[in-house]
């Protein structure tokens, strides 16, 4: 058989979420130069704050403004950065624990190699040039040898306080259908519609995914069906799709094509669309160009009896 | 779950495992194209038909091809008609074992199947796992998951608990392990490569693949009419750590601690451990959670090391600590199953086999 079909995939979307209190508090302080941490019950300052205690489930309130300025408890060499990472250039991931602080926040640190980072290095925040309230606020850490910055005390509160964040993300794919669906996708390009036969239940299934979900068992004999068939069932669509250049009312329906062991679904046109029927007999229309029927319209031919169809609705 | 056992419970064992050869790509197949033969085997050494299964559960994940809902997909080659009872976890197929471990042990069903699979060769998987950290503090940034792994290594490695030698020793050990494992996507002698991300090298690193797990599980006397050593789930028990990387100490893994206790593994020794590390470095953490001597078989399949197809491979631990028991080379075994990023969540089964 030929080759299998591939073709990129991208997904792509804005991951827009709510923030509580004390992730606003902390992400508003960033947008503003200031780290904040949150105090658990028990005295720890954790930063990135959370809203719960990690360990007693307490709800935490206790915001407390912690150094600019920290140390490395760990890292790690990033000789190829990749998409979307804080740097372009090789840098180090590390996790800081930031004066004031009882435990580490992950970013990245600025440095010309991976012998100029060790655990215990002294570093610094550095800020992005703009900002907009969320953890890229911090462009990265870089290596400092001063004093430890001394906080300010920020109360944590703040005008025009952000409640959201949108977290982008893109992932890309090459998707390839497979096999059964290739032989589908590839006979559609000859005007053709094939299925595969179950070779326990005889079924015929389009389009073909290459088992049988009564059998659990794989299908592989091909079927060419069609290219008539009968309409088993139907609505009328009033409301009209965006981006859908198709004049409402128009008709959608289930269609069984001769020889297929079930109905797969189309548009019905070339009739009034209050004269489309249960078992009316319709054929493809393929438009220049499409890689699939663009609708279906009547034959001419009468009607198919409902035992005909009765099983396929 | 503790192990106290509960008025009527029933004693619940592995009778049967199977997988496919995990393999760099599969991009031939689609996801149920994968995963049917390993279905068809698992049924078959049982003699089970689908209208004998009283619970299938699954496990997968979107994210690594990229589709929405792909398990119902991957539902036709179960025979889902007439209607089945039918479960999905988005995470290893270890998780769905628990789920349907449930239904067995309240009665709900005397047999499952238990189902997993993982394509990662249509993306980009370091990438992809991004994806599922914390979207406010970490998934902005992208750190990969070879980059986090590396971060606990130099924590490890700062503590005096392991070095770049030893750790190159764990990946070399599983790859000679592996060649006796058809299955397993490498094999024998791997050099150890270049730095992925410092401390790592490619050798520290599991490949990518993809790849299938099945496993039957049955409750009671059904369990010794379907296979001649059933493993037995003498315990079993979850566990996950704090949120926050930066919050915890990575050169441990208290929750692995906790659910090897609560799963009744430190009460006798084991024979056989097979621990899902996908990194080197986590091997050595896991060994020390749990306490591990040289006397124990860590590992004999390759592990994670060797062939780590997402969603599937912790699923695959219990179904090789299993097949050992059932092959009469183990008694006592401990099966480990990890997800997210350095060892976030963990899973601890102990499984034995009857005695000889």
């Amino acid at each position: 058989m030929s080759a299998i079909l591939k073709a990129p995939l991208t997904v792509e979307f804005p991951f827009t979420r709510s923030v509580g209190p004390v992730q606003s508090a902390f992400l508003t302080g960033l947008r503003e130069r200031v780290v904040l941490g949150v105090r658990t019950g028990d005295g720890k300052v954790l930063v990135p704050p959370v809203e719960y205690d990690p360990v007693t489930a307490e709800e935490i309130r206790d915001l407390v403004e912690v150094a600019p300025t920290g140390t490395v408890t760990t890292w790690a060499w990033n000789h190829e950065p990749r998409r979307g990472q804080p740097l372009a250039t090789p840098f180090a991931w590390v996790l800081v624990r930031l004066d004031g602080a009882d435990t580490a926040l992950l970013h990245a640190l600025d440095a010309p190699g991976p012998g100029a980072v060790r655990t215990g290095m002294r570093v610094r925040v550095r800020w992005a040039e703009e900002r907009s309230g969320a953890i890229t606020d911090i462009a990265c850490f870089e290596p400092y040898d001063g004093q430890p910055v001394e906080p300010a005390g920020h109360s944590g509160e703040f005008q025009e306080a952000i409640t959201g964040i949108v977290a982008a993300a893109r992932l890309d794919y090459t998707y390839s259908p497979g096999r059964a669906q290739t032989g589908y996708i590839e006979a559609l390009g000859d005007r053709r519609i094939v299925g595969e036969r179950c070779p326990s239940c005889r079924k015929v299934y389009v389009p073909p995914r290459g088992a049988c979900p009564t059998c659990g068992v794989a299908t592989e004999e091909r079927v060419e069906v069609g290219p008539a068939g009968t309409v088993t069932t139907f609505c009328i669509v009033n409301i009209k799709a965006k981006n859908l250049d198709i004049e409402v009312p128009y008709v959608y329906a289930h269609i069984a094509l001769d020889g297929a062991g079930l109905a797969l679904h189309g548009r019905i046109a070339g009739i009034p669309y209050d004269q489309v029927r249960m078992g009316l007999r319709v054929e493809p229309v393929w438009t220049e160009g499409a890689r699939y029927p663009d609708h279906y319209r009547p034959t001419g031919e009468p009607d198919a009896d409902y035992d005909t169809f009765k099983e396929l609705l | 779950m503790t192990r106290e056992e509960a008025p009527g419970a029933r004693d619940v064992a592995v009778v049967a495992f199977a997988q496919t050869d995990h393999r760099r790509t599969s991009e031939e197949l689609s996801e149920v194209e994968m995963l049917m033969p390993v279905l068809h085997e698992v049924m078959a050494s049982t003699g089970l038909r689908t209208a004998d299964i009283g619970f299938t559960c699954s496990g997968s994940s979107d994210y690594l091809a990229g589709r929405a809902f792909s398990f119902t997909l991957a539902l036709d080659g179960v025979g889902a008609w007439p209607p089945i009872s039918e479960s999905h976890v988005e995470m290893d197929g270890a998780w769905a074992l628990y789920e349907a471990w449930v239904k067995l042990r309240t009665g709900d069903a005397d047999t499952a199947l238990v189902y997993s699979y993982g394509k990662s060769s249509p993306g980009s998987v370091r990438d992809v796992l991004t994806r599922q950290l914390d979207p406010y503090y970490l998934a902005p940034l992208w750190p990969d998951s070879v980059a986090l792994a590396a971060l606990q290594a130099q924590a490890l490695i700062d503590a005096g608990a392991t070095d770049e030698p030893a750790l190159a020793a764990v990946g070399a050990r599983s790859r000679a392990d592996a060649a006796g494992n058809p299955h397993a996507q490498l094999r024998g002698a791997v050099p150890q490569g270049e730095y992925l991300v410092r401390p790592l090298r490619t050798g520290d690193c599991p490949p990518i693949g993809d790849g299938a797990a099945a496993v039957v599980l049955a409750a009671g006397e059904r369990a010794r009419d379907l296979c001649e050593r059933p493993a037995w789930i003498r315990g079993i028990d979850h566990r996950i750590e704090a949120h926050g990387i930066g919050v915890r100490d990575l050169t441990d893994s208290p929750s692995t601690r906790i659910a090897a206790e609560r799963a009744g593994a430190l009460e006798r020794p084991v024979d056989t451990a097979e621990l899902h590390a996908p990194f080197s470095s986590q091997e050595v953490v896991l060994r020390r959670a749990l306490g591990l001597d040289e006397t124990v078989r860590v590992n004999p399949s390759g592990g994670a090391l060797a062939a780590n197809p997402i969603m599937a491979a912790g699923l695959v631990r219990i179904g090789e600590a299993a097949a050992r028991i059932h092959r009469g080379e183990s008694d006592r075994a401990l099966a480990h199953a990890t997800s997210g990023p350095c060892l976030q969540q963990n899973l601890v089964a102990v499984l034995e086999g009857d005695p000889r």
